[in-house]
């Protein structure tokens, strides 16, 4: 590393340095934000000028998160909630990118259900909750149905623009060389793709979250959204904001973990 | 010289929501084995629908033959297409690009694979093998699509507007590579261009091509100094000449 470090230019290391400078700088400010946030929200509440039984407070969310640990409660309703949101999000991701695959390889079937897939788009899905819990019973199957059709339509749209998008030039190239549509599919509307996919992702994680806490409103007896509802009915806000924030961690976790796959995926950008 | 391709009164039209167009109206012309062919014309004439044509990508009416050592060919034979950009797949290595016809072709085996690293060695490009087509320069990007297009040994090259994408200096060092590679490997080849001094300085025999619907305004053979580059060919006493009476038929 230091015969490297030598080779290096003085503009260069000064460069670098600055670089590093700046990382640091965003580092710290953005940890001393969230510092500061915790302790304004702390003191604040402490000389009352926020009403910690509306907006809790941060002992306050830790001393219940003390206490449902005590009662080996908290992981039960953490893994509930991630189980049907992270299986909800997988069956939506692979289920809406087979059907874009066949509406890209069918044009007609495309043609044809091309308006019916908008107005799915921009139906709301909990409108057919009542449906939802008596066709599949009042349990996480339910909740994943709910993950899953908030999720997929996007899916599918999103999925189907980035086929149809592919280089025109690429598949005229493909075409000259007498690619079957299989080949062409393979060897390039996948891989080109793969961009979109990961841009889909992100926006699912945020949608595969919303589809589980909703169908956790509607029908379910664990998970974090299931104790955001009975916090509110049995005014325990400490719950909800504690719920809350444990969604935040969990999701930013989730998205970190699309990040990763997407500096894996596309190492030639 | 024996003749590799025979087109016979060829004519290609498009629909369109609205019309009817006619792009070519009744073209025939001949290239022999080995020869440099380019086929000139204004943009938007439909220059690029013969070569389409030639390897059955769009429908058209007429003949178009092909002939090989025994005669009259029922097949048609391998043909290369180099595009106006290079359409390399930016997430394959050079080499995969290289050798993505043979995996289309079903053709991916030890000797061609072989023949490609090769060409990659000769044409100077076996040190960006494994690099990924965003590493290499607009020229090295074009040539390494040449080798793609030479993968599966074609005998018929067609040129799409190779160079038009590049500037104006790597453009003729490129056509300059290029010409060498193809002259090289011994191949045939029809180029379409607008520009009228590359085509010039690379054909044996140029075809002018008439606005649309194109037909065939005038055909030239070119006597150049065969073994010049085609940079050098540019300094040659005809040139300006030929150039003048090219410029004059299109700009009629």
């Amino acid at each position: 590393m230091k015969r490297k470090y030598k080779i290096l230019s003085f503009e260069r290391r000064k460069y670098l340095k600055n670089q590093k400078i700046k990382t640091t700088l965003i580092w710290s400010v953005r940890i001393f934000l969230l510092v500061f946030f915790i302790f304004a929200w702390e003191f604040l509440a402490k000389i009352n000028v926020i009403d910690s039984f509306l907006f809790s407070s941060p002992s306050r969310v830790i001393k219940t998160v003390i206490d449902l640990q005590s009662q080996n409660e908290l992981l039960k309703h953490i893994f509930t909630t991630l189980w049907e949101t992270v299986v909800g999000f997988l069956i939506a991701t692979i289920l809406g990118t087979l059907i874009a695959l066949l509406l890209w390889l069918f044009e007609h079937a495309r043609m044809v259900l091309e308006p019916y897939i908008v107005i799915l788009n921009a139906l709301p899905k909990i409108a057919l909750g009542p449906i939802i819990i008596i066709a599949f019973g009042a349990g996480q199957k339910s909740i994943i149905f709910m993950t899953v059709l908030v999720t997929i339509i996007v899916t599918i749209i999103s999925m189907l623009t980035g086929f149809l998008q592919t280089d025109k030039g690429k598949l005229f190239l493909l075409h000259s060389m007498g690619a079957s549509k299989m080949q062409i599919l393979t060897k390039l509307i996948i891989p080109n793709s793969l961009p979109t996919l990961i841009s889909t992702l992100k926006v699912n994680v945020g949608l595969s979250w919303i589809g589980s806490i909703m169908g956790e409103y509607i029908v379910s007896r664990q998970g974090l959204g299931y104790l955001i509802v009975y916090g509110g009915q049995v005014l325990k806000l400490d719950l909800v904001m504690m719920s809350t924030l444990i969604l935040c961690v969990l999701a930013g976790l989730m998205y970190a973990f699309v990040a990763l796959l997407e500096k894996l995926l596309t190492k030639w950008q | 010289m024996e003749t590799l391709l025979e087109i016979i009164g060829l004519s290609i039209s498009y629909q369109t929501k609205k019309q009817e167009i006619k792009a070519i109206d009744n073209i025939s012309f001949t290239v022999k084995k080995g020869e440099f062919v380019a086929i000139i014309g204004r943009s938007g004439c439909g220059k690029t629908s013969i070569l389409s044509a030639i390897s059955n990508l769009i429908p058209y009416i007429g003949k178009i033959k092909f002939y090989n050592d025994k005669g009259l060919s029922t097949n048609r034979p391998q043909i290369g297409y180099m595009l106006q950009r290079d359409e390399l797949f930016p997430w394959l290595t050079i080499r995969q690009n290289a050798c993505l016809p043979l995996k289309i072709k079903n053709n991916y085996t030890k000797e061609k694979i072989e023949y490609v690293d090769n060409l990659l060695e000769k044409y100077g490009l076996s040190a960006f093998k494994n690099s990924y087509p965003n590493q290499l320069s607009g020229g090295m990007r074009q040539r390494a699509a040449l080798i793609r297009t030479l993968a599966i040994s074609p005998s018929l090259l067609l040129l799409d507007e190779p160079f038009s994408a590049l500037d104006s200096q790597t453009r003729i060092s490129v056509c300059d590579d290029v010409y060498n590679i193809i002259k090289k490997e011994n191949k045939t080849a029809i180029l379409v261009t607008h520009d009228i001094s590359e085509a010039i300085s690379v054909a044996d025999k140029i075809i002018v091509l008439t606005e649309r619907p194109a037909n065939i305004l005038s055909m030239h053979e070119i006597n150049l100094n065969k073994e010049l580059s085609p940079l050098k060919r540019r300094e040659e006493k005809g040139f300006a000449s030929l150039f003048e009476t090219l410029w004059g038929e299109l700009h009629k």
